[in-house]
């Protein structure tokens, strides 16, 4: 059981959410607001899965932005292990320290000085858990680390705490905010699963779609915006092999704009079609299904 | 409890209790709820607005629900146990459409247009119900509701709606194809939100009715990864596609890997010494050798005939996933005979054609287009037994259903003698292996192993049993 003691919550209600990850410029909608507030609220780490660039690492630099948190972030990769993750002992400075030492020294003090904190070089996880101001703790992509890391993460995501043999155990004293993210590559073990609140994100509904493409391209007019985001659905609704995200939706926009077009007709969508869609194969069956060419 | 939402209405205490039947019915449906999660939704439970229902669903999903693929059961038992109101759906107390309004079915239509025009998800979602309440109101005989859906949809035909949305959404003026294809997509979204939410109304109300085992028992689809690949449906295969990406993926790593990847290679003697220059000369850490990358080498031999039709589509999915994401695969199907197939499934073709290419290009019809594994496995060891190396890994995908024709056991029993690894994924139920013109029998034990592949759930299983060897 999670010591409550740890947990200060930044959110005062879903609302609060919503307007404050509003404010740092991410829309937020009812699933996306109640599972922050429920992560802030119960102190537990988050699991956002879903489709590349939907805007999962958005999501908590949003809310590192509005609870003035600093990110930690944590890029997973394969080959990942503890000494990049967790934390490491400076090799070179201890071997320094022993060289340094006078003869009449005594190894045990030597000892007992080598595996001090001047020693440890802290990595992401560890400098998260220690940190006394506000943190938020982006562990991204988790699919991608190999499945012994998800070992180590269990203890420092259940208990929010650290151990290391020389220097005992760590306990987190401000229980940061722990976003993790996921492209489903791979399923992740259950027991990861059920130490987390759970939020599959996907491609938002179109009304969403057209206020983000608005918040984050103001200049572009209402109607284009709307024309974009139906056509971008259009896209979405064919078997394509990489349907196109947000990042894209927003793309597309800014690179209408740029070319000063506002109407997206047959011709300007052929001509920048290779923003929203990444394959040619997609490109050829786009312009197939919708009669453009 | 005829007015007031469940949230309204209980207290507490009353909630807790329908919080956990709810959950007893999640687990029911397949999804692993652990008792830990229980007490998170507890918990989560107690932290929100519960007049809120989404933020209500939010919560449960959030604590409960932890795979795509178990949404869709998710919700449809989430609506079933709380219910946005309970009885009529026209209560007084609420901002609904006015009463009888919608007794006139030309003013329906009227409202109905407009809803679809503006897209506007609530009023879509107010007209359906005052459909489905008005339906209802006439005596249904029991046992008739099933089909309220369906009357009812025929009788509002919002199809016919479709020529008139579609002036409205393009304006007066020209307009290419290009955005009456925008159009028809966008208004076919709509309609199918106005047929879903008829869908769940109906639902609810025989809920009410029946009492919500029965219902239960009746709506509740089954988890997408427990879907016989035989009897998917196409919603189904659209469904199956996205989850087949990342298993072949998998399977392909799987069967080709030799060494796990972090694992280092020999010593690398010069650079271990230059290394330890910094710490003295003190060989703190050794360095070792890249190992050379294995090349990855696949053979997927696939049975596409047309007694597992739905297991081939399947099957070719898979086939272009694994393309996709290695190099040294090569396919090959056969019906009666035998032909290569990798040049359909080039990284940059869709799925689609490609299926459509494999039945009119390929040569897989020799005489008359029942499956002949016998004759298969002799063309395949005539015309390409140099695909098969001591490097390779062999899969096989078929029903083993021979129609009692020659079976080709010592061909098998030599291609699966020279490659690596042979394993044979089966589409039948097991007990109905052996039986009838099955030879399935006869090949299991000339491979290394034969299993069987119903759903994504035996497949996931079988590739997670493959241990890189």
């Amino acid at each position: 059981m999670p010591d409550s003691s740890t947990v200060q919550p930044q959110f005062a209600s879903v609302a609060d959410v919503r307007e404050r990850l509003g404010g740092a410029g991410y829309l937020a909608d009812d699933a996306i607001a109640t599972t922050v507030f429920l992560a802030d609220r119960l102190g537990k780490p988050l699991l956002i899965e879903g489709p590349a660039g939907v805007g999962k690492t958005e999501l908590s630099k949003a809310v590192a932005a509005t609870t003035s948190a600093e990110m930690i972030r944590l890029q997973c990769y394969e080959g990942l292990d503890e000494a990049r993750a967790l934390y490491e002992w400076n090799y070179k400075k201890q071997l320094l320290r022993i060289q340094a030492a006078r003869a009449d020294d005594a190894w045990e003090a030597t000892h007992d000085d080598i595996f001090s904190e001047e020693f440890l070089l802290a990595r992401p996880l560890l400098s998260a858990i220690r940190r006394t101001e506000p943190t938020v703790l982006l562990i991204d992509e988790v699919d991608k680390a190999d499945v012994e890391v998800e070992g180590l993460l269990l203890e420092v995501l259940s208990d929010f705490q650290v151990t290391i043999p020389e220097l005992g155990t760590i306990a987190a004293s401000r229980r940061p905010f722990v976003v993790l993210t996921s492209n489903a590559s791979r399923e992740l073990s259950e027991a990861l699963k059920r130490r987390c609140l759970y939020l599959h994100l996907d491609y938002p509904t179109a009304e969403r779609e057209k206020a983000i493409v608005l918040s984050r391209v103001p200049e572009v007019p209402e109607k284009l915006a709307e024309q974009i985001v139906r056509t971008v659905r259009a896209l979405r609704a064919m078997e394509l092999k990489k349907a196109p995200s947000i990042a894209e939706t927003i793309d597309w926009a800014t690179t209408l704009l740029a070319l000063g077009i506002d109407t997206l007709d047959e011709e300007s969508a052929v001509a920048t079609l290779g923003v929203v869609l990444k394959h040619v194969s997609d490109q050829v069956r786009a312009i197939g299904e919708l009669k453009l060419s | 409890m005829t007015t007031g939402g469940v949230a309204r209405a209980t207290a507490r205490g009353g909630l807790l209790d329908r919080e956990l039947v709810f959950i007893a019915a999640l687990r029911r449906a397949g999804l692993a709820v652990s008792s830990a999660e229980t007490v998170d939704a507890t918990r989560a439970l107690g932290s929100i607005d519960l007049l809120d229902r989404e933020s209500l669903r939010a919560a449960l999903a959030a604590a409960t629900c932890k795979r795509p693929t178990h949404r869709r059961t998710f919700d449809s038992l989430f609506d079933l146990y709380f219910p946005r109101r309970m009885g009529a759906a026209a209560a007084p107390d609420d901002n609904d459409e006015d009463g009888d309004g919608a007794a006139d079915l030309d003013a329906f239509r009227e409202q109905l247009l407009q809803a679809l025009r503006d897209g506007d998800e609530d009023a879509i979602r107010r007209i359906a119900r005052a459909a489905v309440e008005q339906a209802m109101r006439g005596d249904t005989p029991p046992g008739m509701q099933a089909w309220l859906g369906h009357r009812l949809m025929r009788d509002v035909n919002p199809e016919a709606l479709i020529p008139q949305l579609l002036r409205d959404l393009l304006g007066n003026g020209e307009h290419s194809d290009f955005e009456e294809r925008v159009a028809r997509q966008t208004i076919n979204e709509r309609l199918r939100q106005l047929a879903e939410e008829v869908t769940a109304e109906i639902r609810r109300r025989l809920a009410e009715e029946r009492g919500l085992g029965a219902v239960e028992r009746s709506t509740v689809k089954p988890l997408i990864d427990q879907v016989d690949f035989l009897r998917a449906s196409r919603d189904d295969l659209a469904e199956l596609r996205r989850q087949v990406y990342p298993l072949a993926r998998r399977l392909a790593s799987r069967l080709t890997s030799r060494k796990k990847v972090d694992e280092q290679g020999r010593l690398d003697f010069r650079r271990t010494v230059r290394a330890s220059l910094a710490t003295g000369g003190v060989p703190l850490q050794t360095v070792h050798k890249p190992r050379k990358p294995h090349k990855p080498e696949l053979v997927v031999l696939c049975d596409v005939s047309g007694s597992v039709s739905a297991f081939a589509l399947f099957t070719l999915m898979l086939v272009s996933a694994l393309r996709e994401q290695f190099s040294k695969v090569r396919a090959f199907a056969f019906i009666d005979t035998c032909d290569e197939i990798t040049r359909f499934f080039t990284p940059d073709t869709d799925l689609t054609g490609a299926m459509g290419r494999v039945v009119r290009e390929a040569d897989l019809v020799w005489f008359d287009g029942h499956s002949d594994y016998g004759h298969s496995f002799k063309v395949f060891e005539e015309r390409f037994a140099d695909a098969i190396t001591p490097k390779t890994s062999l899969l096989i995908l078929g029903d083993g259903r021979n129609n009692y024709r020659a079976n080709g056991g010592d061909e098998l029993r030599r291609l699966a003698g020279r490659a690596r690894h042979a394993y044979w994924l089966n589409p039948e139920p097991k007990y109905e292996w052996g039986h009838g013109d099955s030879a399935t029998r006869a090949y299991e034990e000339l491979v290394d192993d034969m299993v069987e592949c119903r759903n994504i759930h035996q497949l996931t299983e079988f590739i997670t049993r493959l241990l890189p060897v």
